[in-house]
């Protein structure tokens, strides 16, 4: 189990996402993935991306511009 | 027991595509969502950054409808790829510089691929005959089937009833009969449908799923391409059409002025990459400077940042320059342009 960064600042959406997921599925199950962005819409479509794929949204909050959400890599993802 | 079939849905994140996910889910295939970004997808919350559309949710459609229908969804980046269905449409645009028929040809091509390297058996689309007048019509449908590679593979159950039996409906994974015979331009059928299968809430169509369809954001891409000498474009080049006001002053150079703070804080993310102007004493819109600029053209682009900031009326407005990543820094000190010195023609 180990923990990431990702850097999505500046990118609109759906890229947060895409970054996420790209980034996700090198992971292993039960690694965390910090994810730092500047669209405010990522605080809902990281979860709902989440929510469809079997990973858990530990932690979202807002530190100035930037909504910054943890992810716990689930273990359905093919 | 049968072996249990699975379909591949493309995912707009409108009406269409849901219901036609929706209608086949309701026959026991597992629906797995697809939902393709192009760079052009109007789709999301790329107008979010603007204060006057903060009202709107801040969601994803595809995601939303794939949460609603409860099945998973894949968001695949095809920008790259996509550029050549941009610059090279093989059957042309349509109104503006939208490549409908071969974009549908290609992202069917794209789930095909997926679908097999998948193991899934067959593709749905939300395609309705007669709807579009480029790739939803009676005789470029066939085409879609055909030039895309997936043949009966592809399955449209919002007007199957008006196409040959495809594949999984002859081999009975789907019934036929259970699949509807939707045509023409009107979405009462759809909203019927939606209201039979208990769907409440949906994206209202509102002008499309792209911007190539928008004439305005088709003149601003005809525009970069005249401006750089060749139609190529990356993805920032196409990102930053969707943000600010646009101006051509020279042929050699245009501005990207934010209408607002939101807009502001987007461009900021290119400060890199462009020169860039703000106005000092007096709040005023970020302008990135996009061509090759020299100390006359500057002050041009100084007097317009002062123009669209709070010091408009001033005598003289103090303007920083900057290089891209801010290493070196230039003070201007400038008259704001007069309004109807703004010609109309610099509008892109």
């Amino acid at each position: 189990m180990s923990r990431h960064q990702l850097d999505a600042r500046n990118l609109l959406c759906p890229m947060p996402v895409i970054r996420t997921q790209d980034r996700v599925a090198t992971l292993a199950p039960g690694d965390m993935l910090e994810v730092f962005c500047t669209d405010p819409g990522a605080l809902n479509d990281i979860p709902a991306w989440c929510r469809l794929n079997g990973h858990r949204v530990l932690e979202t909050r807002r530190d100035g511009r930037d909504v910054v959400l943890v992810v716990e890599v689930g273990g359905e993802e093919r | 027991m049968s072996k249990q079939r699975k379909a591949v849905a493309l995912v707009s994140g409108g009406l269409d595509s849901m219901l036609a996910a929706k209608v086949v889910q309701e026959q026991g295939i597992q629906v797995e969502g697809i939902n393709f970004f192009t760079g052009f997808c109007v789709e999301g919350h790329t107008h979010a950054i603007r204060e006057k559309d903060r009202s709107r949710p801040k969601r994803n459609n595809a995601l939303w409808v794939a949460e609603q229908l409860g099945m998973k969804l894949h968001i695949i980046d095809i920008s790259a790829d996509y550029k050549d269905v941009v610059l090279n449409p093989k059957h042309g645009y349509g109104a503006n510089l939208n490549p409908c028929l071969d974009c549908k040809i290609f992202m069917v091509h794209k789930a095909l691929e997926w679908m097999e390297a998948n193991g899934f058996d067959f593709i749905i689309t939300g395609e309705v005959v007669g709807q579009r007048p480029k790739s939803q019509r009676a005789d470029t449908m066939p085409v879609v089937a055909r030039e895309s590679g997936a043949e009966d593979r592809l399955l449209r159950p919002l007007c199957a009833k008006n196409l040959p039996p495809t594949l999984p409906e002859r081999e009975g994974w789907v019934d036929r009969e259970r699949l509807h015979d939707f045509s023409g331009r009107s979405r009462k059928p759809q909203m019927a449908l939606a209201a039979a299968l208990g769907l409440e809430e949906y994206a209202q169509p509102a002008g499309g799923c792209c911007f190539l369809t928008d004439e305005h954001y088709s003149a601003k891409l005809a525009d970069l391409w005249r401006a750089r000498g060749e139609r190529d474009y990356d993805l920032d080049d196409i990102m930053l059409l969707k943000v600010g006001r646009h101006l051509r002053p020279r042929p050699h150079f245009k501005l990207i002025i934010g209408r607002e703070e939101g807009e502001n804080n987007f461009l900021e993310g290119y400060r890199r990459r462009f020169i860039h102007l703000r106005t000092l004493g007096h709040t005023g819109p970020l302008v990135l400077v996009d061509g090759r600029v020299d100390r006359d053209d500057l002050e041009l682009a100084a007097r317009i940042a002062a123009r669209y900031g709070q010091g408009r009326s001033a005598a003289a407005v103090e303007v920083q320059v900057e290089d891209p990543g801010g290493v070196l820094s230039t003070i201007l000190t400038v008259a704001p342009l007069p309004p109807h010195e703004v010609a109309e023609s610099w509008h892109v």
